[in-house]
C-alpha cells in the first residue's frame, strides 16, 4: 500500500482499519540467490537496492534479533558528507544525494532534515584543516562554507563565546548536513524491500557458513540451513564473529560507543554542531531531545553498554560549549558496538571465498553511509565489481599502503 | 487559597509555613512537602499538559516515576525544565510554572490536537509530509519542532557549581525503605563500611506512606529509629537526596546527591549537586516497587492517580486529594487505599475491584467483577462510569480515583548490564533476571518480595550474604500479606482512548495499530509508538504496553518479552555530569616558565593543547598583530630573539642499550652519534607514517636527551615505554619524561652566541661548541644544558635550566644581553622562521604523511630494523607521483595565500580529478616580502620552478603561484653554522 | 572498570590508556620479515567476543604496560600481568 497524506486522513476517518503490516513474517525458503546477513540499516538497504535498482530476486535478509536493531537504531542520526579524502568523499556525497531523494523513493517519511552541520574551529591549525577539507568537499561537488566567529555567534549566541577555555574561532559548515529519524530508515528500507519480495527473516541467527571448494553454498542458522548463491555480510559490530565462520580475521576491532538523549525541550539547537576542543556532537530531535555523543569508550567490547568516564567526558564537552544546559537533564544513554577499522574507513569488498562478500568497518560513521553502503554493496553483489564511489574500500588497501585515514591516527582502531 | 485539602497527620512541619507560587499564583505549604503535595493541599490538581494531545494532567504518583506533573522550576539562569513536582522539595520562595501550554495551563490552544487525535495515530508522520519534497524542511518540520518539546531552556549560564566525589564501601545499599534499612542495619552492626543512599529527602521509603506497624511502632517511626541508630555508626554513611543512577563495571555505581535543590540558592561554597562515583565491594538493590495503572478510557484526568499515591499523600503529607474518592484495583493492595482514606474520614464512594469473589471490605461499597469504563471532567475528574459484574453501568461523582494495577519491582539498576527481567506470574510483574551486575544482590520489593516482612527479611539476608556474615538482627513483627492479584492491563470497552504512556500520549489504540502493522517486537513497539521513551522512561507504562501487545498477539508475556532499562535511573543534570570542568576550567592550564614575564609585557597567548604559549609580544604603538610578528622575526634574524620552547617534550634515555634502542625507535641512526652532539631524528609509526620529529642529543655514552614536538610529548613517551617494556624487555634502557623538569629557551640570531656567552659559565665559541653540539653546562653555577640547534635557521642555541629558574633565566638573558637588543618572540614568529626554512611542523606532521612526502625519505635507514621501516616501503606509500613537500610563493607579491587551499594546474577546473594537493601552512615572510607557504603537491619534487594556481573555493580565491624549494631562506644554511 | 595492577593494587581504569590486542607483543623482526608478515601483525585482529588479552598502559600511574585478560562481553577481568613478563615469556628479549 502506498502512504500519503490522503491515505492518512482517509484512514483516520475510518478508524485506521486499513493499515497493512509494514512487512511480512515469511518462512525461510530452502535457497536464495542472495542472502544478506544483518537486518540493520546497511543490510536492509542492500536488499532494497538489490531488488529495486539491480533487478535481482530471491533475496533474503537474515536478522538475529529484530529489524533495525543494530546501530541504525542506536546512533545520533547525523548525515553529512564533509569528508576530506578522495577515497571517502565521493562515497559520502553519493550517500547524501541518496538521502535527499530517499523518502520519495521508498515512500516513507524518514524525516531527512538538512538543517546544516557546523564543525567548530578553535585554533588556527583547525581553520587550516577546515579550509583544506572544505575545498576538498567542494571539488567533489559537495557544499561547504567557512564561518567566522561572528557567523557562529549569530547562529547560536548562547554558546560559550566569552568565558571559554578554547574560544570559538569559526566553523566549517555543510548546509546540506542534517539529521534523519534513524529507526524510520530501517523501517522504510524494510518495507520497500518487503514490497519487492525480499524475505525479511527476524530471530534468525547465522551460526555457520557452508563453504565447499572455496565457494559459499549457504548458511547454517538457528532456523536451519539456508542455501544461497551469494552471501553478503553487513553486521557491523559483529563482523569478526560472523566472518570467523569463514575462517577470516579482519582489520577490525569491536568497540562500544555510547550516545545520549536529554529530556524533551523547546527548540534550542536548529542544526547539528560538533565541538572542536573536546569530543562532543549534538543536535536536537524533532521531538525536542538533545541527541549527543562523544568518544568511544576505547577498549574492545561487545557489551552494548559503556562506563562512566566517557559519560562525564561528553558532558564536560557539552557544558564547555553550552553553559546554559547545566540544568538540562540527560534522560537515556545507550551503547552500540562499532566496527572500528584500522584506518577509520569502511570495507565493501569480496572475500577469498567465492560468493561471500563483506560490508563493515564503519567505525561510528555508518549511519550516514546507509544508502550508499546499501547501493554500493548491492552493486558489488550483483555485478561482482565495486561501485565507482566505493573502489577504495578494499581489504588489500592495508597491504598496499593505501589507507584512508581521515584522522591520521594510524593502525589503532580506538583512535579513529 | 489556604491549603483547603490539608488534613491532619503526616510528616510535615506545620510549625513553619513556606510560600511559593505556581503560574504566578501564591500558595503556602510546609517543610516536608513536595511541590506536588503542597499544590494538592491547596486543591490544585492540574499541573501540566501532555506531549502530543496537550491533555490536562495532574500527578499520578508521589515519586520519581511521575510522567505528568512536570514544571519549569525557578527562573533566570536557574530555570529548570521538566522538573517533577512530585520530587521537587518545597522551599520558601519557590517559583514554578507550567510548561508546554499556550497561553495558559487551563486554556491551552494546542489542546486542539486532542480533538484531532484520530489524525495523530502512532507513526502517522512516517506516512505523510513527503510532498512536495521541499515542504518537509520548510513547512512541516518547523511547525512540528515548534510544537514539540516540553520545558524551555534558559540561554543564560547556569550560575551554580557542581562537584564530583569518590566514595568507597564494603556495601552500597540502594534505597532506604524497610529492605534497605534492614540491610544497612545488618551490615552496619557487623562493622562493615556501608553507604545507604536514597533518592528521597526522608529515609523510610514506603513506610512513610503507609500505616503499617513494624514491631510495636508505626512503620515511619521504626524507620526513624533505625536511621537514628545508623547515624550513630561511624562506619555508616547515610545519603538522603541521593539517587543511585547507574551500575557500571566492577562494582562502580554513579549517584547524584542533590545538595542544594531544597534551598532557594546553594549556601556559600556548596555545590548544587554532586556526582559520586561509588566503588563498592558489594551492593544491594533495595529500590522497592512502582505501582502501575490500568488502561481505561480517559484514565488520564487530573485527580486520577495511583492508589498508593493517594495513600502517600494522605499518610505522609496530610493531604486528601479529593473529597469523594473511588478506588479501582485488580489486587489487594488497592484495597488498603480505601481503608486508609476511610480511616481519616475521606468519603470513599466505591471500590471497583476487577476481581470476582473474595472478602468484601466492611463499610465500603465494594464492587467485585467491576471495571471503570470511562471518566468525565475536563480540567479535573468529575465522575467515573463503572460497568458492574452484572453488566449494568453506574456513574459515580468523584473528584479523585485511585488506581492500582499491581506493583512493578524497580529492577532498573539490575538491568544496567543488560540483564533481561523475567516475568513472575505470581505477582504479575517482572523481577530481576540472570546476569545482573556482578556483586549486586536484589532484595525486598525490587526482587518481587512485596510484604513488609519479606522486605525486612530479604534485606537482612542479602546483607548477610553480601558481607559473609553468619547472622543478623532479629526481625521485628510486620505484615506479611500475600500478593493477591488478577492481572488486568486494560479495560476492553468502547472506542475512546485509554492511556498507557501518559506523557507521550500512547494509548491502547496505538498498541493495536502497531500490532496491525506488524511492529510486534517490544523494541519495535517502543520505537514506533514512543511508548516508554518519555522523561519517566516508562516506569509506569512499559509493562502494561507490552502486556497489551501480548494480549493482542496471543503470545504470553514472557514470549513477548520486555525492553531493558538503561542508565540513568532518573534523568541527571548535565552540569552534574560535567562537574567543575566547564568554562575556563574545562581543561587545566599548563603555563610556561616565561608566562608571568610575558603577561607583564601584555603578551598575547595561544592555546596549544593545554599549554598557553606566547603567540607574540606587542610593543607600544603596534596595533596589528603582523606588526609585532614581523618585528620579532626581523629582530631575531638581525640580532637575537628568545623563545620559550619548554613545551617541547623532553625525555631522558639512559642505559647501556640506549643507542641501540634509539636506532629501533627512530628511522635514522643514533647509536653512532658522538657524545656531545645532537641529531635530528625522525620517528615513524609502525605503519610507516611519520609519528614525530625532534632533536636528540648524546650527553654521555649511555645517556641521550630526546626532544619531541609539543603535541606528541605524551604519546611519544608512551610509545617509547611500549617499545622498552613490551617489544624489547631486556634492553638496558630507562626513560623519564623531563618536559616539566627543564625550562628551555631558544636563543636565535647572529648575536645568540654573544648573548649566551654573558650567561653561561663555559666557553661556547664555535670551536668549543660547534653546530649541533650539546652538553651539560652551568649558568652561574647552576646546572644547565645547552644544545646548538636551530629551528629558525639562525645561529641558535637551546638552553635549559631547572624549571623553577626559567623565569629568572629569561630576565637574566634580557638584562645581561641588553646591548644586543634581544627580543622575545612567540609562536607566530617561530612559525614564520620555520616555514622560511622549510622545517615541518603540525600542518605537515598530520599523521597522514610519510618521510618521502616530507622530502626526508632518505632518513629511513634500511640497514637496521626500526619501527615503521618495513611498512613505510609499501607500494602505495612509495609512488613516484605521491605528495612531496614544496615551497610556494605568489607570483604577485601582493597576493594572499591561505593554508588549506588546493593546488591546480593552470586552466584546470576545480574538481577533484585535478586536485594537486594543498597548502599545509602559510605565513607572511618579511624577508621575502610576500606570503609564503609549504604544501604537499603531487610529484612536487618535479615541479620546482613551475607556475600553478592555488584555489580556495570557500573564499572564492584563485591565485597564481610559483612552486619553489621548501628551503626558502638561507638554503645553504650558512647562518646557522655561523 | 577497576584494574588490579600487579604492583599497585586496584586502580580505576581511567588512569590507564588502552592499546589493543596483546598479540602486538609479537612484533616481527624487520630485517627478516617483509610487508606480508608485518601486515598480518599490525592490521589483522581476532577480535573475540569473550576472553581477550590486551595491552593497557598505566599513564596516570607507574607507567607500566600491562597485559590484561578481560572478557569483552562481560568486561570481567581475570588476570593482570606486567607486559614485560608476558613479553619475556613469549621469547622477547632485546
Amino acid at each position: 500500500m502506498r502512504y500519503s497524506g490522503f491515505r492518512v486522513i482517509a484512514e483516520a476517518l475510518t478508524g485506521h482499519k486499513g493499515w497493512k503490516p509494514v512487512w511480512r513474517d515469511p518462512t525461510p525458503q530452502a535457497e536464495y540467490d542472495y542472502i544478506i546477513i544483518g537486518g540493520g540499516g546497511h543490510g536492509l538497504a542492500t536488499a532494497y537496492y538489490l531488488a529495486k535498482e539491480f533487478g535481482q530476486a530471491r533475496i533474503a535478509v537474515l536478522e538475529k534479533g529484530y529489524l533495525g536493531g543494530g546501530n541504525v537504531g542506536r546512533n545520533t542520526t547525523i548525515i553529512r558528507s564533509n569528508y576530506l579524502l578522495d577515497g571517502n568523499e565521493p562515497f559520502y556525497e553519493f550517500s547524501l544525494k541518496l538521502w535527499e531523494g530517499l523518502e520519495q523513493d521508498f515512500n516513507y517519511n524518514a524525516m531527512v532534515s538538512q538543517r546544516g552541520i557546523i564543525n567548530l574551529i578553535h585554533t588556527d591549525a583547525q581553520r587550516d584543516a577546515a579550509t583544506r577539507r572544505g575545498n576538498a568537499m567542494m571539488m567533489h561537488g559537495a557544499d561547504a562554507r567557512l564561518l567566522s566567529r561572528e557567523d557562529v555567534r549569530q547562529m547560536y549566541p548562547w554558546l560559550n563565546f566569552d568565558n571559554a577555555r578554547f574560544p570559538i574561532k569559526g566553523a566549517l559548515m555543510q548546509p546540506r548536513g542534517g539529521t534523519v529519524r534513524h529507526d524510520a530508515v530501517a523501517w522504510g528500507y524494510a518495507r520497500g524491500a518487503d514490497r519487492r519480495g525480499v524475505d525479511l527473516i527476524q530471530n534468525c541467527e547465522v551460526t555457520g557458513m557452508r563453504i565447499e571448494n572455496g565457494r559459499i553454498r549457504g548458511v547454517e542458522t538457528t532456523r536451519g540451513f539456508i542455501g544461497a548463491k551469494k552471501v553478503g555480510v553487513a553486521v557491523a559490530g559483529s563482523s569478526s564473529k560472523v566472518m570467523a565462520h569463514a575462517g577470516m580475521r579482519l582489520p577490525i576491532e569491536s568497540h562500544v560507543l555510547q550516545a545520549f538523549v536529554s529530556e524533551g525541550l523547546k527548540p534550542l539547537i536548529d542544526g547539528v554542531m560538533t565541538f572542536g576542543a573536546g569530543h562532543f556532537y549534538v543536535s536536537q530531535s524533532d521531538k525536542g531531545g538533545l541527541v549527543f555523543g562523544g568518544d568511544i569508550d576505547g577498549y574492545n567490547s561487545y557489551a552494548q553498554r559503556g562506563n562512566l568516564p566517557v559519560i562525564e567526558d561528553v558532558a564536560e564537552g557539552g557544558m564547555a560549549l553550552m553553559p546554559a544546559i547545566g540544568r538540562v537533564r540527560l534522560l537515556r544513554s545507550w551503547g552500540g558496538i562499532m566496527d572500528m577499522s584500522m584506518d577509520g574507513s569502511p570495507i565493501i569488498d569480496k572475500t577469498h571465498v567465492e560468493g561471500l562478500y563483506f560490508n563493515g568497518g564503519w567505525c561510528y560513521g555508518g549511519f550516514k553511509a546507509t544508502p550508499a553502503s546499501g547501493w554500493a554493496f548491492a552493486h558489488l553483489l550483483a555485478k561482482d565489481e565495486p561501485h565507482k564511489t566505493a573502489t577504495a574500500y578494499r581489504f588489500d588497501r592495508f597491504h598496499k599502503g593505501l589507507m584512508i585515514d581521515e584522522k591520521g591516527q594510524g593502525a589503532q582502531p580506538n583512535l579513529h | 487559597m489556604t491549603q483547603s485539602n490539608r488534613i491532619t497527620g503526616g510528616q510535615i512541619d506545620r510549625t513553619k509555613t513556606l510560600r511559593f507560587t505556581f503560574d504566578g499564583i501564591p500558595y503556602q505549604g510546609h517543610p516536608g512537602d513536595t511541590l506536588a503535595s503542597a499544590l494538592l493541599a491547596n486543591g490544585v490538581k492540574l499541573m501540566g499538559r501532555s506531549f502530543k494531545y496537550h491533555r490536562p494532567r495532574g500527578p499520578i504518583s508521589a515519586g520519581s516515576e511521575e510522567p505528568n506533573a512536570l514544571v519549569e522550576l525557578r527562573s533566570g539562569g536557574r530555570q529548570e525544565p521538566n522538573t517533577r513536582a512530585t520530587v521537587a522539595e518545597l522551599f520558601d520562595g519557590l517559583t514554578a510554572n507550567s510548561q508546554n501550554r499556550w497561553p495558559s495551563l487551563r486554556f491551552d490552544a494546542m489542546g486542539i490536537n486532542d480533538k484531532l487525535s484520530t489524525f495523530f495515530a502512532a507513526g502517522f508522520y512516517y506516512k505523510t509530509f513527503m510532498w512536495p519534497k521541499s515542504f518537509w524542511e520548510k513547512l512541516y518540520e518547523p511547525i512540528i519542532r515548534r510544537a514539540a518539546g516540553l520545558g524551555s531552556v534558559t540561554r543564560e549560564e547556569d550560575p551554580d557549581n557542581y562537584d564530583k566525589g569518590f566514595l568507597h564501601c564494603d556495601l552500597l545499599v540502594i534505597g532506604a525503605g524497610p529492605t534497605g534499612l534492614m540491610a544497612a542495619l545488618t551490615a552496619g552492626r557487623a562493622g562493615k563500611r556501608v553507604i545507604l543512599a536514597d533518592e528521597d529527602f526522608r529515609m523510610g521509603g514506603r513506610l512513610n506512606a503507609e500505616t503499617y506497624a513494624v514491631g510495636d511502632l508505626q512503620g515511619a517511626d521504626w524507620a526513624a529509629g533505625v536511621v537514628a541508630e545508623l547515624s550513630s555508626m561511624p562506619n555508616l554513611r547515610l545519603m538522603t537526596r541521593t539517587t543511585v543512577v547507574g551500575a557500571f563495571d566492577h562494582g562502580i555505581y554513579s549517584a547524584v546527591e542533590r545538595v542544594s535543590d531544597h534551598l532557594a540558592t546553594p549556601t556559600d561554597g556548596k555545590p548544587r549537586q554532586i556526582l559520586w562515583r561509588i566503588y563498592s565491594g558489594k551492593a544491594i538493590l533495595a529500590g522497592g516497587a512502582t505501582e502501575r495503572p490500568v488502561a481505561f478510557e480517559n484514565n488520564d484526568r487530573p485527580g486520577i492517580m495511583m492508589a498508593g499515591a493517594l495513600r502517600a499523600y494522605a499518610n505522609r503529607w496530610g493531604v486528601k486529594v479529593g473529597e469523594r474518592v473511588a478506588v479501582f484495583t485488580n489486587n489487594d493492595d488497592g484495597l488498603r487505599t480505601a481503608l486508609d482514606l476511610q480511616a481519616i474520614g475521606v468519603d470513599v464512594v466505591a471500590v471497583i475491584d476487577s476481581r470476582e469473589g473474595g472478602d468484601l471490605l466492611p463499610g465500603i461499597r465494594h464492587l467485585q467483577g467491576a471495571e471503570v469504563i470511562d471518566t468525565a471532567g475536563n480540567l479535573g475528574l468529575k465522575s467515573i462510569s463503572v460497568r458492574q459484574a452484572n453488566g449494568r453501568s453506574e456513574t459515580f461523582a468523584v473528584d479523585a480515583l485511585g488506581v492500582s494495577g499491581g506493583w512493578n519491582p524497580n529492577v532498573n539498576i539490575h538491568s544496567h548490564h543488560r540483564s533481561r527481567p523475567v516475568y513472575d506470574p505470581a505477582i504479575a510483574a517482572f523481577i530481576p533476571g540472570k546476569d545482573g551486575p556482578p556483586g549486586l544482590l536484589v532484595a525486598g520489593a525490587a526482587a518481587g518480595q512485596m510484604s513488609t516482612h519479606a522486605a525486612l527479611k530479604t534485606g537482612r539476608d542479602a546483607a548477610i550474604a553480601a558481607c559473609d556474615l553468619t547472622n543478623g538482627p532479629d526481625l521485628p513483627q510486620a505484615e506479611d500479606a500475600p500478593v493477591r492479584i488478577t492481572p488486568l492491563w486494560h479495560v476492553a470497552h468502547g472506542k475512546g482512548r485509554a492511556w498507557i504512556d501518559q506523557q507521550n500520549d500512547v494509548t491502547v489504540k496505538d498498541i493495536k495499530l502497531a500490532k496491525q502493522e506488524n511492529f510486534t517486537s517490544v523494541e519495535h513497539l517502543k520505537r514506533y509508538t514512543t511508548l516508554g521513551m518519555a522523561t519517566d522512561q516508562g516506569k509506569t507504562s512499559n509493562v502494561i504496553g507490552l502486556a497489551v501487545m501480548a494480549e493482542l498477539t496471543g503470545r504470553s508475556i514472557p514470549e513477548t518479552g520486555t525492553t531493558i532499562y538503561r542508565p540513568p535511573y532518573t534523568p541527571v543534570a548535565m552540569g552534574t555530569l560535567a562537574g567543575r570542568s566547564r568554562g575556563r576550567e574545562f581543561k587545566p592550564f599548563r603555563l610556561t616558565p616565561s608566562h608571568h614575564w610575558a603577561k607583564e609585557q601584555g603578551a598575547i597567548f595561544v592555546e596549544v593543547g593545554n599549554w598557553l604559549r606566547t603567540q607574540w609580544v606587542p610593543k607600544a604603538g603596534e596595533t596589528e598583530w603582523r606588526q609585532s610578528v614581523d618585528r620579532e622575526v626581523l629582530a631575531t634574524r638581525k640580532s637575537v630573539g628568545i623563545c620559550d620552547v619548554t613545551t617541547l617534550g623532553k625525555i631522558d634515555i639512559q642505559g647501556t642499550d640506549a643507542g641501540a634502542f634509539l636506532d629501533r625507535v627512530y628511522a635514522n641512526t643514533f647509536s653512532t652519534l658522538a657524545v656531545g652532539k645532537c641529531r635530528y631524528g625522525l620517528m615513524l609509526r609502525e605503519d610507516g607514517i611519520v609519528f614525530d620529529d625532534g632533536t636528540t642529543a648524546r650527553m654521555s655514552p649511555s645517556e641521550y636527551v630526546m626532544t619531541t614536538t609539543t603535541a606528541n610529548a605524551v604519546t611519544v613517551f608512551r610509545h617509547l615505554e611500549y617499545c622498552r617494556q613490551v617489544l624489547w624487555p631486556d634492553m638496558d634502557v630507562q626513560l623519564i619524561s623531563t618536559t616539566e623538569a627543564w625550562a628551555q629557551f631558544s636563543a636565535a640570531g647572529p648575536n645568540a652566541r654573544n648573548l649566551l656567552a654573558k650567561i653561561v659559565d663555559q666557553d661556547i665559541s664555535d670551536a668549543a661548541f660547534p653546530y649541533m653540539g650539546a652538553g651539560n653546562i652551568t649558568v652561574g653555577g647552576l646546572r644547565a644544558r645547552l644544545f646548538r640547534i636551530s629551528f629558525s635557521g639562525e645561529l641558535a642555541y637551546e638552553i635549559a635550566v631547572p624549571t623553577r629558574y626559567g623565569d629568572a633565566l629569561l630576565r637574566e638573558m634580557l638584562a645581561k644581553g641588553a646591548e644586543f637588543d634581544p627580543i622575545v618572540y612567540g609562536t607566530e614568529a617561530l612559525g614564520v622562521m620555520r616555514i622560511e626554512k622549510g622545517h615541518v611542523a603540525g600542518g605537515e606532521l598530520n599523521g597522514q604523511s610519510t618521510a618521502l612526502n616530507m622530502g626526508l625519505g632518505k632518513m629511513v635507514s634500511k640497514k637496521k630494523d626500526s619501527i615503521g621501516m618495513v611498512l613505510s616501503q609499501r607500494e602505495g606509500m612509495t609512488a613516484e607521483n605521491g605528495y612531496r613537500l614544496v615551497g610556494v610563493k605568489p607570483v604577485d607579491p601582493q597576493a594572499k595565500l591561505t593554508a588549506g587551499s588546493h593546488f591546480l594546474e593552470k586552466g584546470a577546473a576545480a574538481v577533484a580529478a585535478n586536485d594537486g594537493g594543498w597548502l599545509t601552512s602559510k605565513v607572511y615572510s618579511p624577508h621575502l616580502g610576500c606570503d609564503i607557504a609549504l604544501g604537499y603537491l603531487k610529484a612536487g619534487d618535479t615541479k620546482i620552478g613551475q607556475r600553478m594556481r592555488i584555489v580556495n573555493l570557500l573564499a572564492g580565491l584563485d591565485t597564481e603561484v610559483e612552486i619553489i624549494s621548501p628551503h626558502m631562506f638561507d638554503p645553504e644554511g650558512e647562518r646557522l653554522r655561523g | 572498570m577497576i584494574i588490579h595492577h600487579p604492583i599497585l593494587g586496584p586502580r580505576d581504569a581511567q588512569e590507564f590508556v588502552y592499546l589493543g590486542d596483546a598479540n602486538l607483543i609479537d612484533r616481527p623482526d624487520g630485517m627478516t620479515a617483509g610487508v606480508e608478515v608485518f601486515h598480518e601483525y599490525l592490521y589483522q585482529r581476532t577480535n573475540p567476543a569473550g576472553e581477550h588479552q590486551e595491552l593497557w598502559y598505566h599513564e596516570q600511574g607507574d607507567r607500566s604496560w600491562l597485559v590484561i585478560t578481560r572478557n569483552t562481553v562481560t568486561h570481567e577481568i581475570t588476570k593482570v600481568e606486567l607486559a614485560r613478563d608476558v613479553a619475556r615469556s613469549r621469547g622477547r628479549s632485546k
